[in-house]
């Protein structure tokens, strides 16, 4: 288990008079202190982690964001910013001494421009409802992690999130312009604006993906772009994973980068197609969705591009959709990846490296040897085109040894990522999942300069605090 | 000035100047001018040689006084391309000297593809970079994805030497495309510019570039163009798709590849506006603003170009224009004096954490 911080017990012991005080800043509605009512906050998506917070206020602009930030850093009072809580690494896990500020009522879209093709969401706006708002104009908003349906767009930026487009439109820090924030003393700032390079220095790329370490994000000035004229998915299986990662460099080497290249090993497989029932062969190794673009011409020529690559690698069976529908149903097994997982085990860990592509067949095999020696099934799912790893590992919650093994093996299968030439975490942010193995991938000194610029933020380090950085003992 | 070939000897001047209250200003291959800091120049030119190029992985990494000439062509010849397609100015600031890896990224320095494949600050994946205490820091890595740890990547690119001395540089690169077509359109206003390169930018037909030359600015009635980078069919698909979509802008023709690569090249090295002032800016701004910026600089005397479909305004005339720059727009100095930008406490803190004796930002 993962060790927190003690509560400051001068805050806990002035819990009332916080309360009060918050109480006097905020309506009624939008201070919550009864526990049972602080019970859905306890947790996000790392569910194995529970903690209620001291409170939780649901502010519903940006000022009483800034007054709720000024009164708790006067107070010295720690700070969790929360979106949808879906994080996967804990991100938003309160602490008990610690006020979360929720964004969910912060739901507003407050321009869409289509000529600079911006629009301005605030931070509690989910990230399909950005793209539902402006694909009637013909736009869309690029990043689409898995828990698009229900994360929002603070979080995206917060942990900037990618998903299975990124190769080809980047992840949220590559498709945020400016944003608007609270300063850990209540102050509000704009970083970025509603063009690109709207600040001669990048503090916007900085602020993108730190954790809530750095401002409390309130609103976010996203790009959008057009819709392609229409996409099209084909998927292919093969006999081991050596020959769909070779395959994946051969497409790439084509000079072809599709919008998506999936990559499933056998686990995947059949739980997804026992789940989604998406027609997926059963008797390969390893399975690609690979998705384009175009129009019908275009997306015809592209695909019968990549079936003659794949082609050449022996396929165990291929298959290129014709219509949206079909395409659809390719992506039905993938998009439900983790749900199926769900069904053939009580428990899963998702976890989140990326290794250098080339490295895939020898990774999978040794996190085949580890499954092994831990007893623990895994199934990996694979950004084939951009290196980004996720192995499920299947445990017992029930069973405190079961997380436990599962937890070793998952920190294992990480540090092996980084051994290879990887990194931690490609899309899920460390939170306090991965929190401990930062000395992994980082050298003290390395480590140490990050905080302090952390500090330069939150000197008082009230923000989203024990996250991202391993705890130092005073 | 110095230039060491190590990077060990590059940490340690700048070590011995924190020591000794000392200052650097950090260059490439000095081909950019106006650059801000101390007054000895630590030149990072010989700290050359790409360290490895996987053309699998899409990534290349190379010290930064590497030549961009060297990259690109290692990239090409596996049939790759830088993506943020940085400029060559010499001609443009005249001067002399080779442009490298280190000052494009030092610069975020960027072309016309910034407005659909992002600027070099969306590709860096890792660096290794000198603080001005002398000590050596790496920060991302060599993989596509990575979100681990804060983002010191980004705010080292184009941090102008100011932050760190960026010694090494791992980029994502992409494969090149088989062809590239042009539609343009001539004799528009700088409004009905903006108009036409918006309905380009929002069409489905992935647009990779937007410019408009003035008049004044070496094409005799204006002209402006767009760019459809791919393989040879959709190009000739998409350039005949976006002709007629823009039917009601203008009459469009359609560049040859060969033509396209010529005129794009002029277009990424700013080559209108070469030799009209003794100050250029690039200035970025809202395309919507961007017609009533270039009247504003044309009648203080200015020349101009847009980029970016008007996201990007070049600006070349005399130092005294600057003076007329508005809200919501950002000027940076190409050459001459840099335009000051207000920076909020936790930035200058920041700024003191990685360069806390202002070895970097000699004041």
């Amino acid at each position: 288990m993962i060790r927190q911080p003690e509560p400051k017990q001068d805050v806990l012991d002035r819990r009332e008079a916080i309360v009060a005080g918050l109480r006097g800043i905020l309506p009624d509605d939008a201070v919550i202190a009864a526990p049972l009512e602080l019970k859905p906050y306890e947790t996000d998506g790392l569910s194995a982690y529970r903690q209620p917070p001291l409170a939780v206020v649901l502010p519903r602009s940006t000022e009483e964001v800034a007054a709720v930030m000024r009164l708790l850093s006067r107070e010295g009072v720690r700070v969790i910013p929360r979106g949808a809580g879906t994080s996967l690494s804990g991100g938003a896990l309160p602490m008990a001494d610690a006020v979360v500020i929720a964004l969910a009522r912060m739901n507003r879209i407050l321009e869409i421009d289509e000529t600079d093709r911006f629009a301005v969401v605030e931070a509690g706006v989910t990230n399909l409802a950005i793209t539902e708002a402006v694909k009637g104009r013909g736009f869309f908003y690029a990043p689409d992690p898995s828990s698009q349906l229900a994360c929002m767009i603070g979080g995206n930026v917060a942990m900037n999130s990618g998903g299975a487009h990124c190769l080809r439109y980047g992840v949220t820090s590559n498709n945020v312009l400016g944003l608007r924030a609270v300063t850990v003393e209540g102050e509000i700032i704009t970083i970025g604006g509603k063009y690109p390079d709207a600040a001669p220095t990048d503090w916007l790329g900085l602020v993108v993906g730190s954790e809530g370490q750095l401002l409390v994000v309130t609103e976010v000035i996203v790009r959008i772009l057009p819709l392609p004229e229409g996409a099209r998915a084909m998927l292919a299986g093969f006999r081991s994973n050596e020959v769909a990662g070779a395959c994946v460099d051969a497409i790439i080497s084509s000079g072809i980068i599709p919008v998506a290249l999936e990559f499933m090993d056998r686990p995947a497989i059949h739980a997804c197609e026992a789940f989604a029932h998406a027609g997926y062969p059963l008797d390969a190794e390893a399975m690609l969705i690979i998705e384009v673009e175009g129009s019908e011409a275009e997306q015809d020529a592209l695909l019968e591009r990549i079936r003659a690559i794949c082609e050449r690698f022996d396929p165990v069976s291929m298959r290129v959709s014709q219509t949206p529908e079909e395409s659809a149903a390719i992506w039905k097994g993938r998009k439900g990846a983790f749900g199926a997982v769900g069904r053939i085990s009580p428990d899963y860990m998702c976890m989140d490296g990326t290794i250098p592509t080339s490295r895939l067949a020898e990774v999978l095999g040794r996190i085949r040897q580890m499954s092994a020696e831990y007893g623990l099934e895994v199934a990996n799912i694979f950004h084939a085109g951009d290196g980004n790893l996720h192995p499920l590992v299947m445990f017992d919650a029930n069973d405190p040894e079961s997380q436990q093994r599962a937890e070793a093996f998952g920190a294992d299968i990480l540090r092996l990522c980084v051994e290879v030439g990887g990194c931690l975490t490609g899309e899920h942010g460390v939170g306090v999942e991965k929190r401990d193995l930062m000395g992994e991938q980082f050298e003290p000194e390395e480590l140490a300069l990050q905080r302090r610029i952390k500090g330069a933020f939150d000197p008082g380090w009230l923000l989203n605090p024990a996250k991202v950085f391993p705890l130092v003992d005073a | 000035m110095i230039a060491p070939e190590h990077e060990a000897d590059i940490q340690a001047a700048v070590a011995e100047a924190a020591a000794t209250h000392g200052h650097w200003r950090i260059a490439g291959g000095g081909t950019q001018t106006g650059l801000e800091g101390g007054h000895d120049v630590l030149s990072l030119a010989a700290h050359r040689g790409i360290v490895f190029h996987a053309p699998k992985e899409l990534v290349v990494r190379a010290r930064a006084g590497t030549p961009l000439a060297e990259v690109e062509a290692a990239l090409s010849a596996e049939g790759q391309h830088l993506i943020a397609e940085p400029p060559d100015l010499r001609a443009l600031l005249a001067t002399s000297g080779e442009p490298t890896l280190g000052g494009a990224v030092a610069t975020n320095l960027s072309g016309p593809r910034r407005v659909h494949g992002g600027a070099m600050r969306d590709h860096v994946l890792g660096l290794r970079f000198v603080t001005g205490e002398g000590k050596v820091f790496r920060a991302g890595g060599r993989v596509l994805k990575n979100v681990t740890g804060l983002d010191l990547c980004k705010l080292l690119t184009g941090s102008r030497g100011l932050l760190g001395a960026i010694t090494e540089i791992t980029l994502k690169v992409l494969p090149a495309p088989e062809r590239v077509g042009t539609v343009a359109i001539a004799g528009l206003g700088p409004a009905a510019a903006v108009r036409a390169m918006a309905a380009g930018l929002r069409s489905p037909f992935a647009v990779s570039a937007a410019a408009h030359i003035a008049p004044g600015a070496g094409h005799p009635r204006g002209l402006t163009a767009m760019r459809i980078e791919d393989f040879a069919a959709s190009v000739a698909y998409r350039c005949d798709r976006l002709r007629g979509m823009l039917a009601e802008h203008g009459t469009a023709e359609i560049f040859s590849d060969h033509d396209s690569r010529s005129f794009w090249r002029q277009v990424r090295d700013v080559a209108p506006l070469a030799g009209l002032g003794p100050a250029i800016w690039r200035v970025t701004l809202r395309p919507s603003a961007a017609a009533t910026v270039a009247a504003r600089v044309e009648a203080a005397g200015g020349t101009w170009m847009m980029d970016g479909g008007g996201a990007v305004l070049f600006v070349a005339g005399e130092p005294a224009l600057a003076g007329a720059r508005g809200d919501g727009e950002t000027w940076v100095a190409l050459k001459g004096e840099p335009v000051p930008f207000p920076e909020r406490p936790e930035m200058s803190r920041v700024r003191a954490v990685l360069d806390p004796h202002h070895v970097f930002a000699a004041s």
